[in-house]
């Protein structure tokens, strides 16, 4: 069921695009040899080209390029191979050059898609216009200083992809999907670590509306620089209603720039002079044009790691597991890695071979993740590796100990990283298999409750179960549970 | 003595050094003496004499121990304000440039330094490099050491005057400049003396105070062409620090000069003729064409049909370059700063004030140029003008090896002629913009006088990255011509 805001003259259906400036994982900036890691003191990482001294040239950063034909190549787009780098010209404090370079009328990548899948299992797909390389700007800060503003030029000529979607988003959910999957995607491809906190990702938001059944987009409206997944929604359906508001009110909607204010739960406009800048883009004849051959993008896309969709895909069938159960899984590489690693034992001292796929994919999304989330943890800082939980699964798969008694293992592997035979062991954990001991409780259990036998005997089945609770008790949880429901309605009912 | 060491060419000094008649340190001191006296020539914004007599020492050091780094080393030069020099004031003639000292050394002059040549200051010039006559520098204007008829002070051309000026003066046995459309042949056809503006890309840019990227381009001016050829070999050489320069090995220039032009095709472009061109300006380049076909050369007329172009088109291309370009000088990070209330009025008095009144028209050309609405007609135009003036040359280049053409339309004028008439200024480098354009090696060589008396320049144009063609072509002008005339009370 399609997104709809109803108004006063019936639904209006949302229309979104995005501008997603990433940064690219490089040691150096585009143009020049600065360092690009985050948090070094201010103005520690800017070369003589960072700080645009007299008669100073940019140099592009090849690794960047290959990065960026990456993205292209990740996001199934077409690399454009010859590309053009020209300057936007505008004046502000932190912008030391007075333009920026970026790409305009010949970006690097055009026409990709992404894919979304959806929560009722269909798949959307949005199409990605264009993605082009530019440096960012370096940071102003006014509150340092009453009297003076600050500038850190650590950012800038930091390099940066403006990924440009069409229109295709509907929703403001369909826009957070869409962007945790360019973040997954993205993450990948080692392209851009998608720390939306650090400034690695920004997103600018174009929102217009439509009634229902019309072919045209109305007038849309750009929420600038928002930072996090859930303002981007946020600005989205704020926006929506207004311009809902807007058009049914007589109104209407104008073309302009508007900043999301959180807080109040607005967007407001921009003053006019904050955006109405003729940039004058002309290539920059400090650069030439970059030219790149058909084999060095075929040596990329060769090289290119396996991507989130395929990923999934292969887990589906190599694995039997469910679209969603896949799709959870890979959702961050280093899930589906563990998890894969959790799924084949080479392990030392664990047997080696394929384990129980479904039984490790549930281990990894309910105990693991459940305990991560409970510790605040990511899975590079899980305390039980994916061998060690291996080692746990063949516990339970060799029938050592029950499914019951392994989450209590678990539990304590999170808290010590020890290991699961070891915890078996000292806590004398090990199921009881023996036929003959576990009759013997039985029948103990059995003659200590008369009045339940009796309730069996009479035909209650329910009351089974409690009699398998109180073997299961005066084992301590370790005897065979399937042992232990044979024997009682061995005894039980003859 | 010390008047006898400022007369000599690069080349005659480099012998005399390996000889032994002299010292780098006496070389040196001959031409400081010559700058002391020349002042009123207005040629440096800076002396660097301490600088110059240490590097003179040293290299009298290194020829001592055995190590000679080549025909430059010791040989005094001068150096125009547009390249930085690490340590040393560059100003670009700027008064927005105010204080600025380079933490680095720019390419071109660090190549100088690596090959021994010492730098006796840095040179005058138009600011920004924006001007024919060197009058719009903050630091005022050059004289010409040559004279009037009636006595009256001349521009030494620009906007490389500074430079031209002491190299004519023989303050100086050479000096570097910059062309981005006439910048260094103007004003060594104004003063008498040669100058080469290699092929784009020959010279790094890194380092020089950039006025339009696609044009500017590094180049000697000397007295002689064989001193060209050893300067440009110090200077020139792929950079990777330019994405713009060429990598390309570097030929010996100076062997390039055989004296042998025989079979030599010279192209004559019959859209040099102006129309009220002076005769003595004709009669030159008749001559030129005479001197060469008695050396061997075939010289035949053309047609370079989009010539007529090239001028304005220059005028569109290089302010729009030039007004991004020098959109850093902003007050924000160095140089002159001019406080105001908010930080768009600091940047509007500070660039104001910091910017003379023809950079000022040319940023705004620029802007223009530039701007929505007029790009097409103007910037994406001149752009597509430009491909063809380089067409035009590419299949004039397919017949003859090398064009022959005057430098500038006139001799030098008057200090304060035609500053009031900016279309008129531009026409100086109605000859020489078409190469800039096409990215073309050119120079301009001394090659007569005028009926005042006044040196003019005749000027050749060759295919991408064959210096050695214009060099080897040049030499037969100037042996030719065989100019001696000095200006007054110069080389005495």
């Amino acid at each position: 069921m399609a997104y709809l805001i109803q108004g006063e003259t019936g639904g209006w259906e949302v229309v979104v695009g995005l501008e997603v400036h990433a940064q690219i994982v490089s040691q150096a900036k585009l143009f020049s040899g600065a360092s690009t890691a985050f948090g070094a003191a201010p103005n520690n990482q800017v070369s003589l080209v960072d700080a645009a001294m007299p008669g100073m040239l940019p140099v592009i950063n090849e690794y960047c390029v290959e990065q960026a034909v990456k993205t292209g190549l990740g996001l199934k787009a077409k690399i454009n191979l010859h590309s053009v780098f020209e300057r936007k010209n505008y004046f502000y404090a932190d912008l030391p050059q007075g333009y920026q370079i970026s790409q305009y009328l010949l970006p690097l990548v055009g026409e990709g898609t992404v894919t979304l899948g959806m929560p009722d299992g269909s798949q959307r797909e949005i199409g990605i216009e264009r993605l082009h390389m530019e440096q960012d700007a370096g940071k102003s800060m006014h509150d340092q200083d009453p009297n003076r503003s600050f500038i850190d030029l650590n950012r800038s000529g930091v390099a940066l992809m403006e990924i440009v979607t069409k229109p295709d988003i509907r929703s403001a959910e369909e826009a957070g999907l869409f962007l945790r999957k360019l973040r997954s995607i993205l993450r990948y491809l080692g392209t851009c670590d998608g720390n939306m906190e650090e400034g690695s990702m920004r997103a600018d938001v174009n929102v217009s509306v439509r009634k229902v059944g019309e072919e045209n987009y109305r007038t849309r409206a750009e929420v600038k620089n928002v930072n996090s997944v859930r303002f981007i929604q946020q600005a989205i359906e704020i926006e929506a209603e207004r311009q809902v508001e807007a058009h049914e009110s007589g109104a209407g909607v104008v073309q302009e720039t508007r900043l999301m204010d959180s807080a109040r739960g607005e967007t407001r406009p921009m003053r006019e002079k904050e955006f109405a800048y003729d940039y004058r883009y002309f290539p920059d004849p400090d650069l030439l044009p970059l030219d790149l051959t058909p084999d060095y993008v075929d040596a990329i896309a060769a090289d290119l790691t396996e991507l989130p969709d395929d990923k999934q895909q292969r887990f589906v069938t190599d694995y039997g597991l469910s679209a969603y159960d896949a799709g959870v899984l890979v959702a961050d590489r280093e899930t589906a890695d563990y998890f894969e690693r959790v799924t084949h034992a080479t392990s030392e001292g664990g047997k080696t071979g394929s384990r129980d796929a479904k039984m490790a994919a549930n281990w990894v999304t309910g105990n693991l993740f459940g305990a991560l989330n409970a510790a605040g943890l990511s899975i590079a800082e899980s305390p039980v590796s994916a061998d060690a939980l291996g080692k746990l699964l063949d516990l339970i798969a060799d029938g050592t100990i029950s499914g019951r008694i392994a989450k209590d293992v678990f539990e304590v592997m999170f808290e010590t990283s020890r290991a699961a035979g070891d915890i078996v062991e000292e806590k004398g954990l090990k199921q009881i298999i023996d036929t003959a001991e576990i009759g013997t409780v039985v029948d103990r259990v059995i003659t200590d409750n008369p009045d339940q036998a009796e309730d069996v005997r009479a035909g209650n089945d329910k009351t089974i179960g409690w009699f398998v609770g109180q073997v299961m008790k005066a084992t301590s949880g370790k005897a065979n549970p399937q042992a232990v429901n044979e024997l009682l309605a061995k005894k039980l009912k003859g | 003595m010390t008047a006898l060491l400022t007369v000599l060419t690069i080349a005659k000094a480099r012998d005399g050094l390996v000889a032994g008649d002299f010292s780098a340190e006496e070389l040196t001191t001959a031409h400081l003496e010559a700058m002391g006296s020349k002042r009123d020539l207005n040629a440096f914004v800076t002396e660097t004499p301490e600088l110059a007599l240490e590097r003179a020492r040293a290299s009298d050091a290194r020829r001592a121990g055995g190590d000679v780094r080549g025909a430059m080393d010791g040989i005094p030069v001068a150096v125009k304000d547009l390249f930085c020099t690490e340590g040393v004031l560059t100003t670009a003639g700027s008064h927005i440039l105010d204080g600025f000292r380079p933490s680095y050394e720019s390419t071109v002059t660090a190549n100088l330094i690596e090959a021994g040549a010492v730098m006796l200051g840095k040179t005058n010039m138009d600011e920004f490099a924006m001007g024919s006559s060197n009058m719009t520098s903050y630091y005022g204007s050059v004289k010409s050491p040559w004279r009037g008829s009636e006595g009256q002070d001349l521009v030494p051309g620009g906007s490389s005057g500074g430079s031209a000026a002491a190299v004519a003066a023989r303050v100086s046995m050479g000096a570097t400049g910059t062309d981005t459309g006439g910048s260094i042949r103007q004003p060594a056809s104004f003063c008498g003396i040669v100058g080469l503006k290699p092929t784009y890309g020959r010279c790094s840019r890194w380092g020089i105070v950039a006025f339009a990227s696609s044009l500017d381009q590094a180049g000697p001016l000397t007295r002689s062409v064989r001193d060209a050829a050893i300067m440009l070999g110090a200077m020139a050489g792929h950079d990777a620090k330019d994405s713009t320069s060429a990598p390309f090995a570097l030929p010996d220039f100076e062997a390039a000069l055989t004296g042998d032009i025989r079979g030599l095709k010279v192209g004559i472009p019959k859209e040099y003729t102006l129309d009220g061109m002076s005769n003595d300006i004709q009669a030159l380049w008749d001559d030129g064409v005479k001197w060469l076909e008695e050396q061997g050369a075939e010289c035949q007329e053309l047609s370079l049909p989009h010539t007529k172009y090239a001028l304005p088109t220059y005028y569109i291309v290089a302010p729009a370059e030039a007004s991004s370009n020098l959109a850093r000088y902003d007050g924000v990070r160095y140089g002159l700063r001019v406080n105001g209330a908010s930080i768009d009025e600091m940047y509007e008095n500070t660039r104001g004030e910091g910017f003379g009144e023809e950079v000022r028209r040319r940023i705004l050309i620029g802007t223009y140029v530039l701007s929505a609405g007029y790009y097409d007609a103007y910037y994406l135009k001149a752009q597509k003008v430009r491909t063809l003036i380089a067409r035009d040359f590419r299949q004039a280049f397919e017949v003859v090896d090398v064009l022959l053409t005057p430098t500038a339309p006139t001799a030098a004028f008057a200090i304060g002629e035609k500053t009031d008439d900016p279309v008129a200024m531009y026409l100086n480098d109605v000859f020489t913009v078409p190469a800039s354009m096409a990215g073309l090696p050119a120079i301009s060589v001394p090659a007569g006088l005028d009926a005042d008396g006044l040196p003019l320049g005749l000027h050749l144009i060759g295919r991408p990255f064959d210096e050695e063609t214009v060099l080897r072509t040049a030499e037969a002008l100037e042996t030719a011509a065989g100019f001696t005339a000095r200006p007054d009370g110069v080389g005495a």
